[in-house]
């Protein structure tokens, strides 16, 4: 049993700094607006869709039913079932192969996939110290206890943990382990520069050509991503000091995903839900990989995605000149980059149990309508903002086009899926 | 009152005498309806001078009339059957035209069958309403949906929020749109066609006011208005009245722009918005020749002032004066227009085509 699984549409919010225009909304209420601006555009308001899957990579424990939740704030018919997933930054992309998933194996005629995340409404904890104090007043048998107990914190148990986005294993963030990939394959700050610059003017030229127009919907006022900067140059971008890789660092604000809020959501159904629906499918999903490197081992964190890559082109017989366009999410211009140098190393590929190098992408058929630097990157909205965003680009160039998308993810894992124009 | 047998001065005199009880008696928010024959059918000189006296006369009863009630004037033309007119005289009876007062209209022969009211006249119909994410025609949009049709939601993209949110409350589609771009025409059709089906209906409501004296308004404030206001929707309709356009508009189909009683009547400060609005009465009821052998009819709605959004923050003392200008002694409600629109798109209001219909509540501009 097995069914075409394709790609019918997509929405997002525009995305915008954490911090921003949207720190007074919830994950709730983003995944919300996503799904409401996708259920207007496909005309699916009061219907019952087979299933929504959306996760957030930064979570509060009062959203344990996100995604449900989300569902029955939204125009969806209350009897669309729902459920959380989680993969990191790759989120976005694995709930759009847990339900394209369930298509093809004729569980599902059509379902949607998501995820939200807000760097502005993460999830606070109070400190250790504290937690085991307030614990402790509380199994106090008498007032005095408790006030003993209580009487022991200290100001800086006060301080609230922010949400890091650290390795546990390395304790290092993503950026401090990226600077040591980008050292060690040599990636130059111009070079990053540059690719940051191509994202920014990418983004702009999609926007202003109108490509978003049935792509996004806007949200408490933001009609554009609000992290894009159409003007911004080398020579702007050379100004600034590196954050990341200490003194020596190339690594910039500017050439670094910022920290950011918004929702992201695509449909996907069999061929026939989308005729049904009156729908246009935009590509077909043919394939996904999932792969995983030993980062507490040295290896680097977020180049997961190249075992993925080499696996999956070899499962489809195809090489790099099969596909038209590439997808590569930019956690850092210099992830974009050390992944490219990756595919073109003989031995690192064979390192990863592939039969050579996976061989030299065409840089015009990178990101050809911006990617993260530019559009901002909510952690788990990133993959459902590319899934859409390619299967548009590879219907626009019309049937047997191929795209390929490749997502770093933290805990050293990658995922990689490739779609078909129809 | 049935008119169309007066032909002479003296039949005046039946009027008279019908009309004083029923104004005496009426109940608020009554409805006076006069049918009468146009002049111009070659009855005669005198006959065509009773025609026009009967609108003097209905006028006057708007502007006697209190507590809501209305007076209005159907022209009919010889061979109109009672089928014809049915949608037009269900209109003026009933609530749906309360903003409508003093005005007179022509219903021409169409053969429509004799039958009872539909309650959801639109059923299954596509209905293009541009301008959708607020105001008024978010209040077409609805209303439209409530009588059955399945609407295609158009506002530019930076309105996609509120589209969305009417797009979903009535089960229709958004459809993130500047209507001025080059493409617009081909992207609803394509829209359209992707749903499989064609278009019953397009209402050209949206719409912009760039307001300044003539004497401060540049090439720029002059050239906006006309082209969203007008040319927009000349080059939409031209798409979709393309026999060979995938969803374009259906044979039978209609079309429905919106006027403005400011462009009617001249509006200080409105020279680029009063020649966008007069310039939309002038096309349909140009178009609307040119297209009765398709069974297309081409009408607009003039609306005169209406409490939206936009109206709100015209300040106090000055819409309580515009408020008051007009028979019914206040403003209009978004739902007026949209009524008054649903009646055009009705199957059975074939016989109405070519005409502009003020929805002002007789205001004492714009006649
Ligand atoms: N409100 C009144 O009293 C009144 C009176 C007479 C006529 N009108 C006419 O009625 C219509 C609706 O008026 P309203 O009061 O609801 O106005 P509004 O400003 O509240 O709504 C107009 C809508 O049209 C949309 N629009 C503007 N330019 C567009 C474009 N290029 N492409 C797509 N959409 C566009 C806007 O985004 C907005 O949602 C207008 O044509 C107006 O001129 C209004």
């Amino acid at each position: 049993m097995h069914h075409n699984v394709v790609v019918v549409g997509g929405n997002r919010i525009p995305f915008a700094k954490a911090g921003g225009p949207y720190t007074q909304a919830s994950a709730h209420d983003m995944l919300t607006a996503a799904l409401d601006g996708l259920i207007a555009r496909t005309g699916l308001s009061g219907t019952r869709v087979g299933e929504v899957a959306a996760g957030a990579v930064l979570k509060h424990p009062n959203d344990f039913n996100l995604t449900r939740e989300a569902v029955l704030s939204s125009a969806l018919a209350p009897e669309t079932p729902a459920c959380d997933l989680q993969q990191a930054c790759a989120t976005g992309l694995e709930t759009t192969m847990y339900i394209a998933n369930k298509i093809a194996l004729g569980q599902l005629d059509s379902g949607i996939a998501g995820g939200v995340d807000s760097a502005s409404d993460a999830p606070i904890t109070v400190s250790d110290p504290l937690r085991r104090i307030l614990l402790r007043a509380n199994a106090a048998r008498d007032l005095k206890g408790r006030v003993a107990a209580l009487s022991r914190i200290r100001p800086a148990h006060l301080a609230p943990d922010a949400p890091r986005v650290v390795e546990p294993r390395t304790g290092l963030s993503m950026g401090e382990h990226q600077a040591r990939t980008t050292a060690r394959w040599e990636i130059a700050r111009e070079d990053q520069d540059r690719l940051a610059v191509a994202s920014h003017h990418a983004l702009a030229a999609a926007w202003e050509r109108g490509f978003f127009d049935d792509l996004v919907t806007p949200y408490r006022g933001v009609t554009r991503d609000a992290i894009l900067r159409p003007d911004t140059s080398l020579e702007r971008l050379a100004t600034l000091k590196p954050v990341f890789g200490g003194p020596e660092g190339t690594m910039t604000a500017g050439n670094s995903t910022a920290l950011s809020d918004g929702a992201a959501a695509v449909l996907l159904g069999t061929e026939e839900w989308a005729r049904e629906h009156h729908l246009t499918p935009w590509a077909r999903v043919v394939d996904a990989q999932v792969a995983a490197v030993d980062h507490p081992g040295g290896a680097d964190l977020l180049l997961a995605p190249v075992g993925a890559t080499g696996r999956l082109l070899a499962r489809q017989g195809l090489t790099l000149d099969d596909i038209d366009l590439l997808e590569i999410h930019e956690a850092f211009a210099a992830t974009v980059l050390a992944t490219l140098k990756a595919w073109e190393d003989e031995d690192y590929c064979r390192g990863l149990g592939l039969d050579g190098a996976i061989g030299r992408a065409d840089r015009s058929r990178i990101n050809v309508a911006g990617s993260s630097l530019a559009a901002g990157h909510p952690f788990a909205a990133t993959g459902a903002r590319i899934v859409p965003t390619l299967a548009k680009l590879l219907h626009e160039r019309g049937p047997g086009t191929r795209g390929l998308i490749s997502v770093c993810a933290a805990g050293g894992q990658g995922v990689v899926a490739l779609l078909e124009a129809v | 009152m049935d008119a169309t047998r007066l032909s002479t001065i003296p039949d005046l005199e039946q009027v008279r005498a019908a009309l004083r009880p029923a104004v005496r008696g009426i109940e608020p928010s009554g409805r006076i309806v006069v049918v009468a024959r146009p002049g111009g059918v070659g009855a005669g000189w005198e006959a065509d001078a009773v025609a026009r006296a009967l609108d003097g006369v209905v006028r006057t009863v708007g502007k006697e009339l209190r507590g809501g009630a209305t007076a209005n004037l159907v022209y009919v033309e010889p061979g109109v059957t009672p089928g014809d007119l049915a949608s037009t005289l269900g209109f003026l009876l009933e609530g749906r035209s309360a903003f409508i007062d003093g005005q007179s209209w022509r219903v021409a022969p169409a053969q429509v069958a004799a039958a009872p009211l539909a309650a959801a006249p639109h059923d299954g119909r596509i209905v293009v309403v541009t301008g959708a994410a607020r105001g008024i025609g978010a209040a077409i949009a609805r209303t439209l949906a409530r009588d059955g049709a399945s609407i295609v939601a158009v506002d530019i993209p930076a309105a996609g929020e509120a589209l969305a949110d009417v797009a979903n409350e009535i089960g229709g589609t958004a459809l993130q749109l500047d209507i001025t771009a080059d493409d617009a025409g081909a992207r609803i059709a394509a829209h359209v066609a992707a749903r499989g089906e064609s278009i019953h209906g397009i209402v050209h409501n949206a719409g912009i006011t760039r307001d300044k004296m003539l004497v401060n308004t540049d090439a720029e404030r002059w050239a906006s208005v006309l082209e969203v206001n007008l040319r927009a929707q000349m080059r939409i309709n031209a798409v979709l009245l393309d026999p060979t356009t995938e969803g374009g508009l259906a044979d039978g189909g209609r079309i429905v722009g919106v006027a403005s009683t400011s462009g009617l009547a001249g509006n200080k400060g409105q020279s680029n918005y009063a020649a966008s609005k007069a310039g939309v009465a002038g096309l349909v009821i140009a178009m609307a020749p040119d297209l009765a052998a398709r069974a297309i009819t081409v009408n607009a709605v003039a609306p005169g002032f209406i409490e939206t959004d936009m109206t709100a923050r015209i300040p106090f003392v000055q819409r309580e004066v515009f408020r008051r200008s007009n028979s019914l002694n206040q403003g209009g409600s978004p739902v007026d227009v949209a009524e008054t629109i649903g009646y055009l798109l009705d199957p059975s209001s074939q016989g109405v085509t070519g005409q502009v219909i003020r929805v002002c509540g007789q205001n004492l501009v714009g006649a």
